[in-house]
């Protein structure tokens, strides 16, 4: 064939965009061929596609969406962790005139991916998958608002690492740091595919992120049961509405400035350059209104989960419940008034850093207002040590330091010297594995028997825990160290040998951290294999307070046979307290959305239109581009979405429950 | 705490419908789709900031004063503001229950935006064709990307318009296609609020610049 006609089918992909020269990584791409192989022929042997197509992909089901985002996290994390190892292993060896084993091509890229994985693949579908799955069990909702959009969302945040993933065989990845500044990030400093790879993974993750807060947030606000009104929400919802507006009053920046950084690299405009007019500070500004409010998006759930669980295990109502929604509101507005803390050294003025460092350091009161309340609602309770409880304790002790550190760091003459160094990478790794990942855990110990009807083994458990929080204060405390000897971040080899202790000391930690996550997934599958040592038949097994747990586990597709109605802020604590009896008769159909393949085979469209625009296959953007519209459109003709559940299945489902209860007394 | 009694006559506090109506359609929609307008609002917002802030760069290259004719910008946004009433109109008709007039007030509507994407391009191919390229200066790439944006916007806007004319056509105007046409109805006045911003801080501002 032609050269003009193979460019014009394969864009820039060829044989040499394979990374065949790297050892690395065709060693891992053997790994996950084979593991995927041997994936995809058990799910085709044991005849499972059907049923994952009809039961999964398609369901608009709040639930099995929360759960799905919420293994796409735990299989991200496991690619983001295994970068971090990477790192690790880099920088204990690469000193004393030793390269280490990365070359610094290889080297870039493994820190841009594990930045970008674990905030956009990991910690966002933990905290989405979370909330999702909780929000309308909290609040006596059957569904989300718009359950169609719920399913597209996950597949776009599927989407987008999907073609994270494939940078790692095809082609590269960035090599820019995981916000891609330019000029670095602009055409004449990275004309490969890498950072086009960047801009479209977090393009099409993007447009789901959005539409998922839009979704929430009508939720909470429109679905709300009788009686719940605005401060009856349990906290975890509180949150979780101030994450998504958060989401919805951010993502759309990231979306602008992601997309004129690609009108920068795909059309030749002058946003970012250098001359021209540009000004690639403008993107740094830009970016960072997206990302600080960012953080707070991972960590506000996190927040409202410590709340759920301080408050159950520590058997008392949340002490200062009105105090807690007041200050998650206030850290929502003072989240966009802070960005500018991220660049100091841009050199803005004494003015400037000096407002920029004040609203930074009052975050820290709203902040401590809420660690008050969770000391306060643990004063005098009557604690349980089970293992939600034992991350929120974790919790707090090791966020207390990450805030102080990070209170430091808002002082600007302290940054200029702190700026990017080690310091700065201990701090934001502090406090997003102390809040966000610790709370994700706590998240998932708690609910999980709520989602899958058996508790998880707490032996296991403990084994993560030890593992993941001594390994955490191993890795990070002596990056602390290192920052404050003026050790900056992204460095590939050393000079100074006498750095090289504290390196090894956090490598010892990375590796412990990695038995934690293997601990986890030991966990589940020994709780999977004790599932019926480990059952709750009662629905309620930490004997909680909030809605979820009026349910049966794993609750019915309608949630609840009957809409419940609120008297208090615990509301399931008083229906306990006032001895509620379940119905057991009048049931009636309940009408429900229907599932649909639209929704991943759009997120397929926009993935495929990714990869053409990555490539410079245009031929291939174009066609997804007009499936795209297509798909779409055809949609809307389809006015039949929701079906009735008879009333004789609702009535076979509660029986079935009944006996269950019986059987448990 | 004082606990909420019911007003039940049993005096027993109720936890639950025992006679539930579900919610209606469409029960969140104009919700929904508001947040949906304002996150794209802050989209236009951005847009807006980058223009404010790169808008002076010109680069030794054209400036406003030199490209922009502002009676053929008049006639633009006059297009814009009639198809905004034209729209109205077709809301009364539709609240009125005439089909074939709200159809027709719908296709004036599409009109007059295709015209404004019409006469937007021609400005467009002028100013390129003069050098006056996205590439230019970054002056020209914020101008570009900010007016082309609200463009692509008012296309998108026709594609859903057409769509809701096959629909309402075909199924009349039910129920669903009432929402769907309250919602394009927010969307292109919307639209028409942003291009009024445009008018005046890139066409007037830039003139007086």
């Amino acid at each position: 064939m032609s050269p003009d006609l193979l460019k014009l089918i394969f864009g820039r992909l060829g044989f040499d965009s394979l990374p065949l020269h790297e050892p690395i990584v065709v060693g891992t791409f053997a790994v996950v061929a084979l593991g995927g192989a041997a994936l995809l022929g058990g799910l085709t042997y044991f005849r499972l596609w059907g049923y994952l197509w009809r039961e999964w992909f398609t369901t608009v089901d709040h639930k099995r969406i929360g759960i799905m985002y919420m293994i796409l996290g735990i299989v991200m994390l496991l690619r983001g962790f295994a970068d971090a190892l990477m790192m690790r292993g880099q920088q204990m060896l690469a000193f004393g005139g030793s390269e280490g084993y990365l070359n610094a091509h290889h080297y870039d890229q493994v820190f841009t991916a594990h930045g970008v994985i674990m905030i956009f693949f990991v910690a966002m579908p933990l905290v989405t998958g979370l909330m999702n799955y909780v929000v309308p069990l909290q609040i006596g909702a059957r569904d989300v608002s718009f359950p169609f959009l719920n399913n597209f969302s996950f597949w776009m945040t599927v989407g987008g690492a999907v073609l994270v993933m494939a940078s790692l065989f095809i082609g590269e990845f960035a090599r820019t740091g995981w916000l891609a500044y330019p000029p670095l990030s602009n055409i004449g400093y990275s004309p490969d595919v890498g950072v086009d790879y960047y801009i479209w993974a977090l393009q099409v993750a993007g447009v789901g992120t959005t539409l998922s807060g839009i979704n929430l947030i009508c939720t909470i606000v429109k679905l709300r049961c009788p009686g719940m009104t605005m401060m009856k929400m349990p906290v975890f919802t509180w949150t979780s509405l101030c994450t998504n507006v958060l989401i919805v009053a951010s993502f759309p920046v990231l979306t602008v400035v992601l997309a004129l950084l690609s009108l920068d690299r795909y059309v030749g405009t002058n946003f970012f350059t250098n001359d021209f007019g540009g000004s690639p500070m403008m993107y740094v500004n830009l970016i960072w209104i997206w990302g600080h409010p960012e953080v707070y998006i991972l960590v506000l759930p996190a927040f409202g989960i410590f709340s759920e669980v301080t408050s159950t295990f520590s058997g008392k109502r949340l002490f200062g419940y009105t105090s807690m929604v007041y200050a998650t509101v206030v850290i929502t507005i003072l989240s966009y008034l802070v960005w500018l803390h991220h660049f100091f050294t841009m050199g803005s003025g004494a003015s400037v850093n000096s407002f920029f460092g004040i609203t930074t350091m009052i975050i820290s009161i709203p902040t401590g207002a809420k660690m008050f309340n969770w000391l306060f609602t643990m004063y005098r309770g009557r604690i349980r040590y089970e293992l939600p409880m034992m991350w929120t304790i974790a919790f707090m002790l090791t966020f207390v330091i990450g805030g102080m550190t990070g209170v430091l760091l808002a002082v600007p003459p302290a940054d200029f010297v702190l700026h990017n160094s080690l310091f700065l990478i201990a701090h934001f790794h502090n406090v997003i594995i102390g809040g966000v990942v610790f709370g994700a855990f706590a998240g998932i110990n708690y609910w999980f028997p709520k989602a899958f009807g058996f508790k998880l083994d707490p032996f296991w458990g403990k084994m993560s825990f030890w593992f993941w929080v001594t390994g955490f204060y191993l890795a990070f405390m002596p990056l602390y160290v290192l920052g404050l000897m003026g050790v900056t971040r992204r460095l590939r080899v050393f000079d100074d040998p006498s750095l090289q202790i504290w390196f090894v000391i956090a490598a010892i930690g990375a590796l412990f951290i990695f038995i934690g996550i293997l601990s986890m997934l030991m966990q589940f599958a020994v709780s999977l294999l004790k599932r019926e040592q480990l059952k709750d038949v009662t629905g309620d097994p930490w004997n909680a307070r909030t809605l979820e747990w009026a349910t049966s586990s794993p609750p019915p597709d309608y949630n609840f046979a009957f809409t419940p109605v609120v008297h208090d802020n615990d509301a399931w604590w008083d229906m306990k307290r006032r001895g509620y009896q379940r119905p057991l008769t009048g049931f009636k159909p309940i009408h429900m959305p229907s599932s649909t393949g639209t929704g991943i085979i759009l997120a397929g469209l926009a993935t495929a239109m990714g990869f053409g625009l990555i490539w410079y296959m245009w031929w291939l953007a174009a066609v997804s581009f007009i499936g795209i519209l297509a798909v779409g459109i055809g949609h809307t003709f389809n006015y039949h979405r929701d079906f009735d559940i008879p009333a004789e299945d609702v009535i076979r489902t509660e029986d079935a429950r009944t006996k269950l209860l019986a059987g448990a007394k | 705490m004082t606990v909420a009694v019911n007003p039940a006559q049993t005096g027993e506090p109720v936890f639950y419908l025992a006679d539930e109506h579900p919610h209606p359609e469409g029960w969140s929609t104009s919700l929904g789709f508001w947040i949906y307008l304002m996150s794209d609002c802050l989209i236009f917002a951005i847009l807006f900031a980058t223009f404010g802030v790169l808008g002076g760069n010109y680069a030794a290259g054209p400036a406003p004063k030199d490209l922009f004719d502002l009676s053929l910008v008049a006639v633009n946004t006059s297009m814009l503001l009639l198809s905004s009433i034209t729209y109205g109109f077709a809301m009364l008709t539709m609240q009125q229950n005439k089909i074939a007039q709200t159809q027709m007030w719908l296709a004036i509507t599409g009109l007059f935006g295709a015209a404004f994407i019409g006469i937007e391009l021609t400005e467009f191919a002028h100013m390129i064709h003069e050098g006056a390229t996205p590439q230019r200066s970054a002056f020209l790439s914020a101008f570009f990307t900010l007016v082309g944006t609200h463009g692509l916007h008012v296309s998108c806007g026709l594609i859903w318009l057409v769509t809701l004319m096959v629909q309402v056509g075909k199924f009349g105007l039910i129920e669903a296609n009432r929402r769907r046409l309250m919602c394009l109805s927010m969307f292109w006045h919307f639209l028409d609020v942003v291009w009024i911003g445009v008018f005046t801080f890139v066409y007037l501002l830039g003139v007086l610049r």
